[in-house]
């Protein structure tokens, strides 16, 4: 007998439903036959992700009963997300503020794990020099109050070089980023006027100048804009070869960022380290020691519900801290200093594990 | 087994097919209720705080913890309804040219232009932007003469980046939705009509001026679907606006958008307050939109009452 499609239609149907049943029950009843790995997650900064990835897989070479999955959705959302415990650590450009720590459900360390430096890039047709920059003049340039390089606060620190007498144009962050909190925090400290007027913040409420996304925005449209000024991360600028300005340190001499002056500033905060590791080494003392420096911090609870991957955590740490940091450099990051990871050590061995 | 008709349905089919397709209606003013009520119910702390006063104030400021959205629903308008006033003459244009005037052999390479420009993805438009547009702005900036840049709409420095760089930009990204939209309503307009008035002894000019006119509620639609666009677009406009947020006429001025602000902020921002201002944002901006869109509707529907003899429905676009 010949099918009709009223025919069809339900039998194509029943086979569609016996065919959905069976692969229901083949997914409950047989077990897989793989063993997983302990799969720990994480979220937060972006800045850090590069080497935090390379751990993340060298590790896992290492031991692959550990598997770290890591999004860089920003410290915000990482901080966010730890609160919320959607995730078992976060990932910070910032320390978490008082507020903040009190909001979450448990108590929260926080553990450097590489330094960043900042600088600032300009496009000055016709001046090749090296810029010096003083932090006060890098405020006032920031705050919109000196509009033009030939401001004599620039020129007084920048003697035979011919800066012409072109409008400064200020490129800043236009998305909240770690970068932007490590300069402000650095302009706040030396300029009164900086820190109430702007404040510190990965978003703040810029007086001048227009905003870039991202380190590859602020950088396109400095060399685009003749007369910009703006600041980037030092690895960005370094992977992109892109020409930087030295600041003047705490200690008054200028410094240009290199991966030196920077670990430089986390050695020279260590004497005054809080037990918390929450610590801003921004404009630090000390000879070569480059002023806007900053450490990147991942962010773990005391006591964490799982405390087998408590210890597998910790475990990892251990590594990053000790073997991971030889990545750093070649990745642009600066390497904690050994006296920084000593304090560390003896931090971890006060989180919960098994 | 039920019963089988001639057709071959059967009675169950028969009652679950408008079953069906009636969720499938249902679907959609649900979803927009249920995005409307998030969004309020995520930006409950902001709402509290300021209140009214979100709409009417100009300064955003995370780290004192106060917001408001004034100068972001400022260049969200401001820079959508220029980019409509750009991109709707040569988009008619190009439908008018396509429909009446190209020469049979051009027209299938034009349209597929045209529609190709609908499917460069936003950021590629923003890179562009970037490398092409900003530094012909800038000249063009700075080849303003002093006396015009005393002229409100023309002051401040020549950046490059700005309104008229986003506002050209999405001009351009605009120009295919209303261009493709307006060619089928013009396609679509009975050839009698046109036949009608060149058998009066009228113009080709006149005769097209004609068919315009009987599909006009259709290409107001088509202009407010390119609108729509521009309303909501993020990537091209933020890496091309400047990303102020300070209230400004001026063409060249950097301003700042509802939808980048988001996208840009809301990644960082962990203090409640301000995720709840950013959601808010979020919440003006689909207000916004409903209402741009509904006053559009309202328009059409007022234009397609005038007259006694009604354009037909607008034909859909073939390339949304």
């Amino acid at each position: 007998m010949p099918l009709t499609r009223g025919d069809i239609v339900p039998k194509l149907s029943r086979c569609l439903l016996i065919a959905l049943l069976l692969a229901a029950v083949a997914a409950v009843l047989v077990p897989p036959v793989w063993a997983d790995p302990v799969q720990i997650d994480g979220a937060g900064a972006t800045f850090p992700y590069p080497i935090y990835s390379k751990w993340f897989s060298e590790y896992n070479k290492l031991h692959p009963d550990v598997r770290i999955n890591y999004q860089s959705i920003g410290s915000g959302g990482g901080i966010r997300q730890l609160t919320a415990q959607t995730v078992f650590f976060g990932a910070s450009d910032g320390p978490m503020t008082n507020d903040q720590l009190q909001g979450a459900p448990g108590k929260v360390f926080h553990f450097p794990t590489v330094l960043g430096g900042v600088v600032p890039i300009y496009n000055l047709p016709g001046v090749d020099a090296e810029l010096k920059f003083a932090g006060t003049v890098l405020a006032d340039i920031f705050l919109g109050k000196i509009t033009k390089w030939s401001d004599q606060a620039i020129a007084k620190d920048n003697p035979g070089v011919n800066l012409p007498d072109s409008d400064i144009t200020v490129v800043h962050r236009a998305d909240g980023s770690g970068t932007s909190y490590i300069f402000c925090d650095y302009l706040a400290k030396v300029s009164p006027e900086y820190k109430s007027k702007v404040g510190v913040a990965t978003s703040v409420n810029w007086p001048a100048g227009i905003g870039g996304k991202g380190n590859e925005g602020v950088a396109g449209l400095v060399k685009q804009t003749p007369g910009a000024i703006g600041y980037v991360e030092l690895i960005y600028a370094l992977q992109n070869k892109i020409a930087f300005g030295s600041v003047k340190s705490f200690d008054g001499e200028f410094v240009r960022a290199s991966i030196d002056s920077v670990s430089a500033a986390a050695a020279s905060a260590t004497a005054k380290m809080p037990a918390d590791f929450r610590v801003s080494i921004t404009n630090a003392p000390g000879k070569n020691v480059y002023p806007i420096s900053s450490f990147t911090w991942i962010l773990l609870y005391e006591s964490p519900k799982d405390k087998h991957k408590s210890r597998l955590m910790v475990d990892f740490m251990k590594w990053a801290l000790t073997d991971g940091q030889k990545f750093a450099g070649d990745l642009g990051y600066a390497p904690l200093p050994q006296t920084v990871v000593s304090l560390e050590d003896a931090a971890l061995k006060k989180i919960k594990v098994e | 087994m039920s019963t089988t008709g001639p057709l071959g349905r059967s009675s169950g089919e028969g009652r679950l097919f408008p079953l069906l397709t009636g969720a499938a209606a249902v679907l959609v003013p649900c979803l927009v209720a249920g995005i409307a009520l998030v969004l309020w119910r995520e930006s409950l702390l902001s709402i509290r705080e300021f209140g009214f006063a979100f709409w009417r104030t100009s300064i955003w400021d995370p780290v004192a913890g106060q917001f408001g959205a004034l100068p972001f629903i400022w260049g969200t308008l401001y820079s959508s309804l220029l980019a409509l006033l750009l991109s709707a003459p040569v988009a008619l244009g190009i439908a008018i040219f396509l429909s009446d005037l190209s020469p049979h052999a051009l027209r299938q390479p034009l349209i597929f232009l045209t529609e190709l420009l609908a499917a460069i993805p936003s950021i590629v438009y923003g890179l562009w932007g970037i490398f092409v547009l900003v530094p012909l702005v800038r000249r063009l900036e700075i080849a303003t003469p002093a006396w015009l840049k005393g002229v409100p709409l023309f002051e401040g420095p020549p950046l490059g980046v700005g309104l008229l760089a986003a506002s050209l930009v999405l001009a351009v990204m605009m120009v295919p939705f209303t261009a493709s939209v307006a060619r089928e309503i013009l396609k679509a307009v009975p050839s009698a009509q046109r036949e009608g008035a060149y058998a009066l002894g009228a113009t080709r000019w006149e005769a097209i001026r004609m068919a315009l006119f009987y599909g006009r509620t259709g290409i107001i639609g088509a202009v407010m679907l390119g609108l729509g666009r521009a309303l909501g677009e993020t990537m091209a406009v933020t890496m091309l606006i400047g990303n102020n947020p300070r209230i400004s006429l001026s063409l060249f001025a950097p301003q700042y958008t509802m939808a980048a602000v988001i996208a840009n902020e809301f990644t960082e921002a962990a203090d409640p307050l301000y995720l709840d201002a950013l959601v808010e944002i979020g919440l003006v901006l689909f207000l916004i939109t409903v209402a741009i869109n509904a006053l559009s509707r309202v328009l059409v529907w007022r234009v397609g009452r005038e007259r006694t003899v009604r354009a037909g429905r607008p034909v859909p676009a073939a390339a949304v």
